[in-house]
């Protein structure tokens, strides 16, 4: 069957290319519903990741998170019309250390192989997780990026040491308002304080103990264990400030992807005794976890609603251009793809 | 409320004799490492609206046609060939006789007709078809016409030139509520018949309402050599 693709061609133009797929007996063939803009498919938009690598990786499919319906399904795992996440990161081995999202082998959707924007997406059944019913699917869609903040936390709680009375989470955007509402929400007897650099953001973490501008917080406070979500420019900074404010022996997960080299005060690292906690992407565990942690505690899914951002209906390609312009000048919020392509 | 039933219906009538010295029917030429005809069909089966897919073709093709089926697409007991007429629109009419025979061809029986030759049609083409064939009756897919259109009466002089901007041009799927279809079909006189040669027109010379779908510019029909060549290469993405 001819597929269409909707590739990435270079930067800021998209094309439509038609790839066969054929049917056997292990592949199901999922519908995409709603797709989630991520930074990661703006970097290759907008033509900010080196050369070299635009030039290796395109064309190709973005977007690594997005819902849909089975279509086909031969290995009965699924019923026609079940709603699916569905996994990003294509794992070629298992490992028994090693998670499967740090496998070298692995390979990962919009990262060097077709992401789901295309109409129909080919997959096994491993690679996806049936969705509760009756919920939201605009915040279904970018399960994917929650499922990232699910998975650091999962990697810190097994790093950081035992006092957890306090946890700081720097950045204000979504990476910040979906790691710290998790963290708060599974672990509500710890006290979460989030920074950030704008205020009119930093009232929307409402489920947070405390927020503070990061020029503004106190010189006394302090905390055990810290997340940075800022990635980018501010990503050094952050990281730094963290250092300064964090006590001893105290954990830092960083989730923020940064293109250049990040200058960190390793002197302190060292005289506090720092563990510095990297994490990435997330696996199959992770998404099956969080869809149970969204039928158990539904007030998850209505905050994550809250950042829930332009949504916006894609029945040609210029729709999805738009949905990408309109993405680079948001505050705050995932951008939707309604896919009717 | 139970959903009406929806058809479709394929047609793969063409005996090839506009593609050059090809001797196989068009639908049969490969695309992609497949017959057309096989990516077309596979398209349908991804849609579980459909109760029934029809594939019709001349007497001499069926076997072929089955054959290929089988080879190529998964089994699915929807899937069934038949004899096509002498004319698309005959064609047309043996699908729903077929639909009246199995004792389906309700009020709101919906048929998709489709040219086998069209195998880039998307999941929403197709769902937008059954979609505003229910709402309104019947429905047409076209792209908005990209060149002036001119008309000739005697082949020789411009008669008339069209605005652009009300102009389409027609694609397939056309979409119908079946029994309708037919019973404005069997009111027409043979000199009427023998004039239509695409199966809305059937309606709108009766004053009825055709709803329009938006097509694809890439939901190309291949007819000729040359769009074989641009299917390679819409498939090669090159």
């Amino acid at each position: 069957m001819l597929n269409a693709v909707y590739q990435l061609k270079r930067p800021r133009q998209f094309e439509l290319v038609f790839k066969d797929i054929s049917f056997d007996e292990e592949h199901i063939i999922v519908r995409p519903t709603h797709l989630s803009i991520c930074n990661a498919d703006q970097r290759y938009y907008q033509g900010n990741r080196p050369e070299e690598v635009l030039k290796q990786k395109l064309p190709m499919a973005l977007i690594h998170e997005a819902i849909g319906r089975i279509i086909y399904d031969p290995t009965g795992e699924f019923a026609v019309g079940d709603y699916v996440v569905m996994i990003p990161n294509l794992p070629s081995e298992e490992d028994e250390v090693i998670a499967e999202n740090y496998l070298r082998s692995s390979k990962f959707r919009a990262s060097g192989t077709d992401g789901f924007l295309q109409e129909y997406v080919v997959t096994v059944p491993d690679r996806l997780v049936r969705l509760p019913e009756g919920i939201n699917l605009t915040v279904a869609a970018f399960t994917e990026i929650v499922s990232v903040s699910y998975h650091a936390i999962d990697r810190f709680m097994k790093t950081a040491h035992s006092r957890r009375n306090v946890i700081g989470v720097w950045g204000d955007g979504n990476l910040g308002y979906i790691t710290s509402l998790l963290l708060k929400s599974r672990y509500p007897e710890i006290e979460v304080y989030v920074m950030g650099l704008n205020e009119s953001k930093l009232n929307d973490f409402t489920f947070a103990d405390g927020t503070y501008l990061v020029n503004e917080i106190p010189a006394d406070f302090h905390m055990d264990h810290a997340f940075e979500c800022v990635g980018g420019n501010g990503a050094p900074r952050a990281i730094n400030q963290i250092i300064d404010y964090i006590n001893p022996e105290g954990t830092i997960g960083i989730l923020g992807v940064t293109e250049d080299l990040a200058p960190i005060n390793t002197r302190m690292v060292l005289e506090k005794g720092l563990r510095i906690v990297g994490s990435s992407r997330s696996g199959r565990e992770d998404f099956v976890n969080l869809v149970e942690l969204y039928k158990d505690k539904p007030a998850v899914v209505d905050y994550l609603e809250n950042i829930v951002g332009e949504q916006i209906t894609v029945r040609e390609i210029r729709d999805i251009a738009r949905a990408f312009e309109k993405d680079i000048h948001k505050l705050i919020g995932k951008t939707i793809m309604i896919w009717d392509k | 409320m139970k959903e009406s039933h929806v058809y479709g219906v394929i047609l793969a009538g063409g005996t090839g004799t506009r593609m050059g010295n090809v001797e196989k029917p068009k639908q049969f030429m490969d695309l992609g490492g497949k017959p057309i005809i096989v990516h077309t069909v596979e398209k349908f089966i991804m849609n579980p609206e459909f109760c029934g897919i029809l594939v019709l073709t001349p007497k001499q093709w069926i076997k072929h046609t089955e054959d290929l089926l089988r080879k190529y697409v998964p089994k699915d007991d929807r899937v069934e060939v038949i004899q096509g007429g002498a004319t698309r629109n005959d064609t047309i009419m043996n699908a729903i006789a077929h639909i009246e025979k199995k004792g389906e061809l309700l009020e709101d029986t919906i048929i998709v007709t489709h040219d086998s030759v069209r195998p880039f049609v998307t999941h929403r083409i197709l769902e937008e078809n059954i979609r505003y064939a229910r709402e309104y009756g019947a429905c047409d897919t076209v792209i908005p016409a990209t060149d002036t259109i001119v008309e000739s009466q005697d082949k020789q002089l411009i008669s008339n030139i069209p605005d652009r901007s009300l102009m389409y041009q027609g694609q397939t799927p056309q979409s119908f509520r079946a029994k309708h279809l037919k019973e404005i079909y069997e009111s027409l006189s043979d000199e009427e018949k023998k004039i239509l040669t695409d199966a809305c027109k059937i309606l709108v010379i009766k004053g009825e309402h055709v709803h329009l779908v938006a097509g694809e510019e890439s939901n190309i029909k291949i007819t000729y050599p040359y769009d074989l060549r641009v299917a390679e290469a819409l498939l090669g993405g090159m």
